[in-house]
């Protein structure tokens, strides 16, 4: 086509004529380079607006010099100090702050932090002689935020992840509503909003976002109060029944207490490394 | 081609307006949905997966099972299915589609469904899920297309059909392979916690799927002057009776790992499903009509006279299509929720408007398969 | 014209089917073309003669009073907000959400809480007169109201 001006197949013996030397293009070949070209054009444009736009990010966006902050967030509650009042105001505080609606419907209540009996708490190591204390005792449970957590494996947008200090965490502005972390969990920790549940909520708060239908929640370890510098509504409620702090700190609350007492978690095996404790 | 679905006589166009109206009414359901939130579906915190996901994993089976006529035909020049793959891969298109539309109407937030494609997450098997689908979708609308077009126009596919073709037969049981991943990979459900889930996802697959397609091709033979012709119906009835059988061992071996080590978490799984736990059973009706069917089929179809005979062929293919779709369906779906971590009892049961809103799913595939059968059916007609 | 082609013509005529000096369905044609055009100035003769009113946001909240003159800034320039608030409020979830950065600098220095409903709706606690003028304006119903609450400290009572 174009190129040479003499054609191959006779050497230089004959030029082209002004016709043949005259560049064609046919129509298909036209539209093919001039898709690729305009992907290329639209992708690189991008790309250089990007790379060249300002990185302003960096500077204007801070953590909070009073945050709370820890290598890996643990809990301990001390079923020894705990009494059945204390832990309705803990759950209580934890549902007024973040504002967990009161669905009514059993089948399809949302609850961040509540009771249970040993026997649903930990299936499986109940038995039938159990100690009577054991079987009046109603445990305070919530997600575990454990340390191998298979509800963040399970995400297919990121909705939920670990942070780096061991928080798992919902972003309820991502999340699809799929569910798959619901059926992850192992410790039944997630609910789900089956509607708008905003005004079902008893005791509101103006400071913390409530949710729509469609998205999961959970426990989020007070991430938003530890962030202002404040520990979570349930431990600041609970009398000290309730400990919590850094378990890579050999020197904090949490790790002295488990110096001091035997701690069990909520179904070990599963290998999920639960970073919640029970003094029992 | 698609031209040609467009023509067609009184009953053909019944069978799509009626479709339509069904989708249309299902659709009406989903806008109620929509607006109310899931909450008017059965299900529950305890039972976050019901019958929309069990339809998707039911379809998940049938849609690998194209590959049951590819494989034999591409790979190994059986040519007894040539005139047949076309209706296993334009089925796969249409339980594709179905698979796809279940889980967009289960989804919380559907208007979001493009984070996972805008946050790819390669640790979750969700996200495969949707690759592999996707993948799945248009390897088979391409080839089955452009194989037919080639028909058509009585000339050879272009050569660069074939590679795809063999993409196509290993991907087939990798879409089913990730849903069964779905499942056998969660700590907390021992239910599922198996690795047996994705053999026995394959075994009912490709018993449940060639079935479908026994039946499909029957009335195709019934309504159309296109006969996909008695070999290849005997070699797919082959296969099914295989399947089903290898079907129920499975579920035979897991009872028996089940029961034979007697842990009781393992265990409380199938008590609920086959025998009820104090005094929840809704399923346990369903669950051995599913189980005794399939081996009635499986000892029904063993036997040749059944096979050969059109009649009672498809009557063990119904009893194969349901007794796998009861026992894949609802049946894995509840039994893994059931009982929760708490090891208590919540019963699922859909509601009306979750199966209306199902029903339009499931017309909308057969809608998809009726145009996409049509033109096929029209190709194979003219080209004898 | 040639001769062949005027046989070719001819006895294509003859099908009945082929009309080359009159357009092909020419009545459904036309009277399709007409409805369209109708349907589709039908906004334009609806509102002929109706201005839509400018949208008038309203900085008259009982929190930006309090403020001296001087201070009634928000945390970036008021024609930047205008253009690109909603990018900033995507910037602002992400960073609290995902990254945990609590604390944004305006471009005063002041500092500020990154929260919509404690920090942007404090100041601007009169929805139906100051946002929503303009997305009413340009008919915008932003998904962020499917779950953050307008008017909060009127919500939790």
């Amino acid at each position: 086509m174009l190129g040479l001006p003499y054609t191959k197949a006779e050497g230089m013996g004959r030029m082209k004529t002004v016709e043949e030397k005259t560049p064609t293009i046919d129509r298909r070949k036209f539209l093919k380079i001039t898709g690729l070209s305009t992907i290329a054009g639209l992708l690189g444009g991008w790309k250089c607006i990007e790379l060249l736009a300002p990185g302003e990010l960096e500077a204007t966006y801070l953590a909070k010099t009073e945050a709370l902050t820890a290598k890996r967030w643990a809990m301990v509650i001390d079923m020894k100090k705990l009494t059945d009042d204390v832990a309705a105001r803990c759950i209580e505080s934890c549902h007024h702050i973040h504002n967990v609606p009161d669905v009514g419907d059993p089948k399809r209540e949302i609850k961040w932090l509540w009771l249970e009996r040993f026997e649903n708490a930990f299936p499986g190591d109940e038995h039938e002689h159990m100690a009577e204390s054991l079987e009046e005792t109603r445990f305070l449970v919530l997600c575990n935020h454990c340390d191998n957590p298979p509800c963040v494996r399970v995400c297919p947008t990121k909705a939920t992840w670990q942070r780096e200090d061991g928080i798992i965490m919902m972003d309820q502005h991502r999340c699809i509503g799929c569910r798959y972390c619901m059926a992850a969990c192992p410790f039944g920790a997630r609910s789900f909003n089956w509607g708008d549940y905003r005004d079902l909520v008893k005791n509101k708060s103006p400071e913390y976002p409530p949710r729509t239908k469609g998205v999961v929640e959970k426990c989020n370890f007070c991430a938003d109060r530890l962030g202002k510098g404040e520990m979570p509504a349930c431990v600041e409620e609970s009398e000290g029944a309730m400990v919590f702090g850094d378990l890579m700190d050999s020197q904090s609350d949490v790790r002295k207490i488990m110096r001091e007492h035997y701690t069990i978690r909520r179904k070990p095996y599963m290998g999920t490394s639960p970073q919640v404790y029970y003094v029992i | 081609m698609f031209e040609r679905a467009l023509a067609g006589d009184k009953r053909y166009w019944g069978l799509v307006i009626g479709l339509l109206a069904v989708i249309g009414a299902g659709f009406v359901a989903y806008l109620v949905q929509l607006r109310l939130g899931l909450q008017v579906t059965g299900m529950s915190r305890d039972v976050s997966w019901g019958f929309y996901i069990a339809q998707f994993t039911y379809l998940v089976g049938v849609a690998a099972s194209a590959v049951m006529l590819v494989l034999p035909y591409y790979l190994h020049d059986y040519k007894v299915f040539g005139r047949i793959t076309i209706l296993g891969e334009f089925l796969a298109v249409a339980a594709v589609s179905m698979c796809v539309l279940f889980i967009f109407v289960d989804l919380g937030r559907p208007m979001r469904v493009f984070n996972v494609m805008l946050h790819p997450t390669p640790n979750s098997v969700l996200f495969w899920d949707m690759v592999v689908l996707s993948g799945y979708f248009l390897l088979n609308i391409i080839v089955g297309w452009n194989v037919l077009e080639a028909e058509k126009n009585q000339a050879p596919p272009p050569s660069w059909v074939k590679p795809l073709i063999y993409l196509s037969i290993p991907w087939a049981p990798c879409i089913h392979i990730v849903t069964a991943f779905l499942y056998a990979g969660l700590p907390g459900r021992g239910f599922w916690l198996t690795a047996i889930m994705a053999p026995r996802f394959l075994a009912s697959a490709f018993a449940s799927g060639p079935a479908l397609l026994i039946l499909l091709a029957l009335i195709i033979k019934k309504f159309t002057k296109f006969d996909p012709g008695t070999k290849p119906i005997q070699t797919l009835a082959k296969i099914v009776t295989y399947c089903i059988i290898i079907n129920v061992l499975f579920v035979l071996f897991e009872v028996f790992t089940v029961f034979y080590s007697q842990i009781p978490e393992h265990m409380r799984h199938f008590e609920y499903l086959f025998v009820g736990i104090a005094g929840y059973g809704k399923l346990v009706p369903w669950m051995w009509t599913s189980m005794i069917g399939m081996i009635a089929a499986s000892i029904l179809l063993v036997i040749p006279a059944v096979r050969r005979n059109h009649t009672t062929l498809a009557v063990a293919c119904v009893m194969v299509v349901v007794t796998t779709w009861i026992d894949k369906g609802l049946g894995l779906i509840t039994g893994g929720f059931v009982p929760n971590p708490f090891d208590r009892i919540t019963e699922y049961w859909p509601t009306a408007l979750e199966l209306l809103i199902s029903l339009g799913v499931w017309a909308a595939g057969f809608l998809i398969l009726t145009i996409l059968y049509k033109i096929a059916v029209s190709v194979k007609e003219e080209i004898g | 014209m040639p001769e062949e082609k005027k046989k070719v013509i001819n006895s294509l005529k003859e099908t009945g089917f082929y009309k080359q000096d009159r357009m092909y369905d020419r009545g459904k044609v036309i009277a399709g073309i007409v409805v369209f055009i109708v349907v589709a100035a039908l906004p334009f003769f609806y509102n002929a003669g109706k201005a839509a009113k400018m949208p008038e946001p309203k900085l008259d909240t009982p929190m930006i009073q309090q403020l001296p003159e001087a201070e009634r800034v928000c945390v970036l320039p008021t024609d930047e907000m205008r253009e690109r608030h909603m990018v900033l409020l995507d910037e602002w979830r992400d960073q609290v959400v995902r990254e945990g950065k609590r604390e944004y600098t305006g471009f005063t220095g002041k500092k500020y809480t990154v929260s919509l409903q404690n920090t942007c709706l404090a100041c601007h606690s009169n929805y139906d007169e100051f946002c929503n003028e303009c997305h009413q304006y340009t008919v915008q119903t932003p998904v962020c109201w499917d779950c953050h609450i307008q008017k909060p400290k009127e919500w939790a009572g």
